[in-house]
C-alpha cells in the first residue's frame, strides 16, 4: 500500500528511460556514442573477459567458502562485474582508488591479492593492506565515508600542484545507490565541487540498497544530482565494461587535467544478495533478476569476441581454467590463514611505543599466562 | 561404518552472522554419490533464509548424518566425504575439517585432539557461532597463551584472584566453608574462582553462586564446576514414550505467534448464519461449462469470495484494521481488499493474499485463487503474497466441519469462515426439501466493527450466496 502511493505518486519522471551510454549491447554488438569513442585491440577486449571471469569466479569461491562456514560473511560483486573491472581498468599509475566493501573487481585490476579481502571476512585481520601500495584504499563498511576520504585525498593531490602535469593522479570513489541517502556524499559532493577537486564518483547503482529499491533512494536518476551540485553527472551501461571504461576515462582524464568532479552511475544490476546473511527473495521479483540476467556483463563481451572471432574455444577454456585455477589456490591460502594471536590486538595502535598501550599489553600477557599456570 | 581411507565430515556452518541452528530442508546427494568441490548438497532453512550449501571436499558421499526436517546446531556434523587418496583434494579439505569446529568455538584454536564427542550443547551469544560445550572441552590448558583466552571476555574478576595462582595446594586441609558456613564466602558477595573456571562456569552454564567450593579459602574449582554441571544434567532422564514433544518452529511457531497475538488483542467476536446455497451450487456449474472458466478450476470458494469482496465494497469498515499510532488509536479502513485465504499445507497454515482483489473479474479472481493456493500447497509463495492482507476467508468445510470461529489474521478486522456445504432438510419456498446449506461465520475485532455493522456483512454474504444473481444486482 505504501510502495503503491509512492510509485503512484505524481511527477517521479525520472524513473523512466534514462540517457545512458552504451558501447555494446548485451547481445554483444558495438554501438558508437559520439562523445565516447573507444578503440581496443583484440588482446584488450581479451584481457578484459579474462579479468571479468576470473574475478566472477573468485566472488563466487568466497561465497562458496561462506555457506561452509570458512568466511563469515561476504559482499558479492555478481552482476557488476563490468562496472569495476570497466572502471579500473581505466585507472592510471597515479590514480588513487577509495573502494567500498565490494570492489573484489577493482582489487583484481589494482594487483591487491584476493587472499587479502578475505581475511578480513575470515576474521582473522582487520582488513588492513598498505593502500600507497596498490593506490587502493582500504575498504570501507561504513557506507559513504570514503567519498569524503576520497575527497579530501584529490584536494590533496590539487594542492600538490600536479594537475594538468604526466605525474597528475586523480581519486576515483566506488559507492552504492544506498550510499547516495548519506550525509557524507552529500558532504564529499559539494566540497568536491566548490574546490573542483581531481575525483570520480563511481556510483554503482545495482537498484536495492540492501532491501530498499532505488524509488525510495531517490525521485530523479542519481547522475542528475550532479547538475545540482554543479558538475557533471553521466549514466553508463554498467553492464557493458567498454562503455565502463570510455567513462571512466574520460572522466579521469578530466579530473587529471585541472578539470574537477564527475559522477558516473553505472547502471547495473546486483544478481545476487546484498551480503551473504541477506536473503533476497524476500524483497525482490524473480522476474526483475531473469530481466537482468539477459543483460549479463561477461555474456555480452564473450558474443562480442565470438562474432568478431576474435577469441577462439582454446582462448575460453583457458580462460576459465586459469579462473578455476586462481579461485582453487585462493581457497588452498584461505583455508590455511593462520589465526591471530590475542595480543596482536596491540599492534599497530600506535606508530610508537605508548607506555599505556605496553602495560595493557603486558598485564593482558600474564593473564593468559595464567590459564597455563591452572591448567597444569 | 567408514572405511579406512580419509572420510571427512562436514559440519554445519554459520551461514549468516550469528545464527545458530538450522534445518535441514532437502539433501541434494545420497550416500555413494560422489560430489566435487561446491557442487550443492543440501538446503538448509536458517532463521534468516533458505540456503543451499556448497560441499567443501571432492569424493565419495559415505553417510548422511542428520536427516531431512531435523533442526542441528551449527558445528554439527552432517555429512560424511570419503575424499579417497586424492591429496590435492585432501589438503584444504583437511584445513577446512580443522578450520570449522575451531571458528565454531574460538578458543580452541590449536588444540586439535581435544574434540571429544560429547552431546553439543550451546551458549547462545549475540554475533558469532555461540560457544559449544565442546569447547569447553579442551580448556585452555597448554594452550600457546594465544589460543585460550580469545574467547574468553576477560571477566571482571574480584581483584583477588589473580594472586591466588599461587597460593599453595592446601587441599589437604580442606577448608570447605569459611566462616558463617555460608558457602558464598567473600566480602563482596561474588564467589571465589579464578577466571579459568569462571570461563568455564559460563561455558558450561552453571551459576557459580549456587555452587559451594571445595579450593582454597573456599574458592570454586574447576571440578566443582564439573560436578555442579553433571548434576544439572542427571534429571534429563529419559522420558517414556507416553509423551511425545514435537518441536515448536517454521510455520507452525509463526502461527502461534500471530494467532496469540491476534486473539489477545483484537477482542473477537463471532456470528454464524445457515444459508441455503443451492442456487450458487447451480451457478458454479454454469460457470465451469463458460469458456471464461475453461483453463481454471471454479469452487463454491470463488463465489464466497465475490460475495465477500462485494459485502466489503458495501460495508468498506470491515475491511479495515485498528492502529495504535503515537497520537492514539486510529481506523485504518483500506479502499482495496488483498483477500487472504488460509490454505492447510504441508508446512502448515499459510495464508496466501490475493492482491487488489477488488478489482479482479470473475475469471481472474479465479485465476488467481488457483494459482495462490497452488503456489502456498507447494512451499512456493514468496513473502509478498503472504503479507499485507486485509481481510481473510478459510475454507474449514473442505476438512468436513461446519463452523468454527475463526482467528482474525492480524493487522485486519474480519475473517469469514466457511463450513462445508451438505444436503439439509430446509424450508424452501414454504415446503421441505433438501437443499445443499452451509455455515458461514464471520469474526470482526469488536474495537472495530459494532454487531450490527458485523451482523449485515453476514447477511449481506450470506444473500449473495442465496441468490448469486444479486451480485450482479448490486455490482457497483
Amino acid at each position: 500500500m505504501t510502495i503503491d502511493s509512492v510509485r503512484g505518486a505524481p511527477d517521479t519522471p525520472g524513473l523512466a528511460e534514462p540517457e545512458l551510454v552504451q558501447l555494446l549491447t548485451p547481445e554483444g554488438e558495438r554501438v558508437e556514442h559520439p562523445d565516447y569513442p573507444l578503440d581496443l585491440s583484440a588482446e584488450d577486449v581479451r584481457g578484459l573477459y579474462r579479468d571479468l571471469v576470473i574475478t566472477r569466479k573468485l566472488d563466487l569461491e568466497a561465497v562458496a567458502l561462506t555457506r561452509q562456514g570458512e568466511l563469515g560473511l561476504w559482499a558479492s560483486l555478481l552482476g557488476q562485474e563490468a562496472a569495476q573491472i570497466g572502471s579500473a581498468r581505466a585507472l592510471g599509475e597515479h590514480d588513487m582508488v577509495f573502494p567500498t566493501y565490494r570492489e573484489h573487481g577493482v582489487a583484481w585490476c589494482r594487483g591487491v591479492d584476493p587472499l587479502r579481502l578475505l581475511g578480513m571476512f575470515r576474521g582473522v585481520n582487520h582488513g588492513g593492506w598498505d593502500p600507497a601500495e596498490h593506490r587502493f584504499h582500504l575498504y570501507t563498511i561504513v557506507i559513504g565515508s570514503q567519498t569524503l576520504h576520497a575527497t579530501g585525498y584529490a584536494m590533496g593531490i590539487q594542492r600538490d600542484g600536479v594537475l594538468g602535469t604526466p605525474s597528475a593522479g586523480a581519486t576515483i570513489a566506488y559507492f552504492g545507490d544506498g550510499a547516495t541517502s548519506q550525509g557524507d556524499v552529500h558532504e564529499s559532493f559539494v566540497f568536491a565541487s566548490v574546490f573542483n577537486a581531481p575525483i570520480v564518483f563511481f556510483c554503482q547503482n545495482n537498484q536495492w540498497a540492501i532491501s530498499e529499491p532505488l524509488e525510495r533512494q531517490s525521485r530523479i536518476p542519481l547522475f542528475k544530482r550532479a547538475q545540482g551540485y554543479g558538475f557533471p553527472g553521466i549514466r553508463v551501461d554498467g553492464n557493458d565494461v567498454f562503455a565502463c571504461l570510455a567513462v571512466t576515462r574520460r572522466a579521469l582524464e578530466n579530473a587529471r587535467t585541472g578539470q574537477g568532479p564527475t559522477l558516473v552511475e553505472a547502471f547495473t544490476y546486483r544478481m545476487g544478495a546484498h551480503t551473504t546473511t541477506d536473503d533476497p527473495t524476500r524483497y525482490r521479483l524473480k522476474a526483475e533478476e531473469e530481466a537482468w540476467k539477459l543483460k549479463d556483463p561477461i555474456e555480452r563481451v564473450k558474443a562480442y569476441l565470438v562474432r568478431g572471432d576474435l577469441a577462439d574455444a582454446a582462448f575460453f577454456e583457458a580462460v576459465d581454467d586459469e579462473a578455476k585455477a586462481t579461485a582453487k589456490d585462493l581457497r588452498e591460502r584461505c583455508l590455511v590463514l593462520p589465526d591471530p594471536g590475542p595480543l596482536t590486538i596491540f599492534e599497530n595502535v600506535y606508530a610508537e611505543d605508548h607506555p599505556l598501550m605496553t602495560e595493557e599489553q603486558e598485564r593482558f600477557a600474564a593473564y593468559l599466562a595464567s590459564f597455563e599456570e591452572e591448567a597444569s | 561404518m567408514v572405511t579406512p581411507v580419509s572420510p571427512k565430515q562436514f559440519r554445519l556452518p554459520d551461514v549468516g552472522e550469528g545464527l545458530t541452528e538450522a534445518e535441514i530442508v532437502r539433501w541434494h546427494v545420497q550416500p555413494g554419490d560422489e560430489v566435487e568441490i561446491h557442487q550443492i548438497i543440501v538446503e538448509i532453512e536458517t532463521a534468516k533464509a533458505i540456503v543451499e550449501l556448497p560441499c567443501p571436499y571432492e569424493g565419495v558421499v559415505t553417510e548422511l548424518l542428520v536427516s531431512e526436517g531435523q533442526t542441528v546446531d551449527v558445528g554439527v556434523p552432517i555429512i560424511t566425504v570419503d575424499t579417497g587418496g586424492d591429496g590435492a583434494a585432501a589438503q584444504p579439505g583437511q584445513a577446512a575439517e580443522q578450520a570449522a569446529p575451531e571458528q565454531a568455538d574460538a578458543p580452541a584454536m590449536n588444540e586439535p585432539g581435544t574434540v571429544t564427542p560429547d552431546q553439543p550443547k550451546r551458549q547462545p551469544v549475540l554475533v558469532g557461532y555461540g560457544v559449544r560445550e565442546g569447547a569447553t572441552k579442551r580448556r585452555p590448558r597448554k594452550g600457546s597463551a594465544q589460543g585460550s583466552a580469545n574467547g574468553a571476555p576477560p571477566p571482571p574478576p574480584p581483584p583477588t584472584t589473580a594472586p591466588v595462582a599461587l597460593a599453595p595446594p592446601a587441599q589437604a586441609t580442606a577448608p570447605k566453608v569459611p566462616a558463617q558456613g555460608s558457602p558464598q564466602p567473600v566480602d563482596n558477595g561474588l564467589p571465589l574462582a579464578k577466571p579459568p573456571v569462571r570461563k568455564l562456569a559460563k561455558d558450561l552454564g552453571v551459576d557459580l553462586t549456587a555452587i559451594v567450593g571445595t579450593g582454597p579459602q573456599g574458592s570454586i574449582t574447576r571440578d566443582d564446576v564439573q560436578a555442579a554441571q553433571a548434576a544439572q544434567a542427571a534429571p534429563q532422564a529419559p522420558q517414556g514414550a507416553r509423551e511425545e514433544r514435537v518441536p515448536v518452529k517454521g510455520v507452525r511457531k509463526a502461527t502461534a505467534a500471530a494467532v496469540s497475538g491476534s486473539a489477545f488483542t483484537a477482542p473477537h467476536v463471532t456470528e454464524f448464519l445457515q444459508v441455503d446455497v443451492t442456487p450458487t451450487m447451480e451457478t458454479v456449474k454454469r460457470l465451469r461449462d463458460l469458456p471464461e472458466f475453461a483453463d481454471v478450476k471454479v469452487s463454491p470458494l470463488l463465489l464466497v469470495a465475490r460475495a465477500l469482496l462485494t459485502a466489503v465494497a458495501r460495508h468498506p469498515m470491515v475491511n479495515s484494521s485498528w492502529s495504535d499510532g503515537p497520537d492514539g488509536a486510529e481506523i485504518v479502513v483500506k479502499h482495496y481488499v488483498n483477500l487472504g485465504i488460509a490454505a492447510a499445507t504441508d508446512r502448515g497454515l499459510i495464508v496466501p493474499k490475493v492482491k487488489d482483489a477488488q478489482a479482479l473479474g470473475l475469471p481472474g479472481l479465479a485465476r488467481a485463487l488457483n494459482e495462490l493456493t497452488a503456489k502456498a500447497r507447494a512451499g512456493k509463495a514468496s513473502p509478498a503474497d503472504l503479507t499485507d492482507g486485509t481481510i481473510t476467508i478459510t475454507n474449514v468445510g473442505v476438512f468436513g466441519v461446519d463452523a468454527g470461529t475463526p482467528i482474525i489474521t492480524p493487522g485486519e478486522a474480519a475473517i469469514l469462515a466457511f463450513g462445508q456445504i451438505r444436503d439439509m432438510p430446509w424450508v424452501h419456498e414454504g415446503e421441505l426439501a433438501i437443499r445443499k446449506v452451509t455455515t458461514l461465520s464471520l469474526s470482526f475485532d469488536h474495537r472495530v466493527i459494532d454487531g450490527e455493522l458485523g451482523s449485515k456483512v453476514l447477511r449481506d454474504i450470506g444473500d449473495l450466496l442465496a441468490d448469486p444473481l444479486r451480485l450482479l444486482a448490486v455490482s457497483p
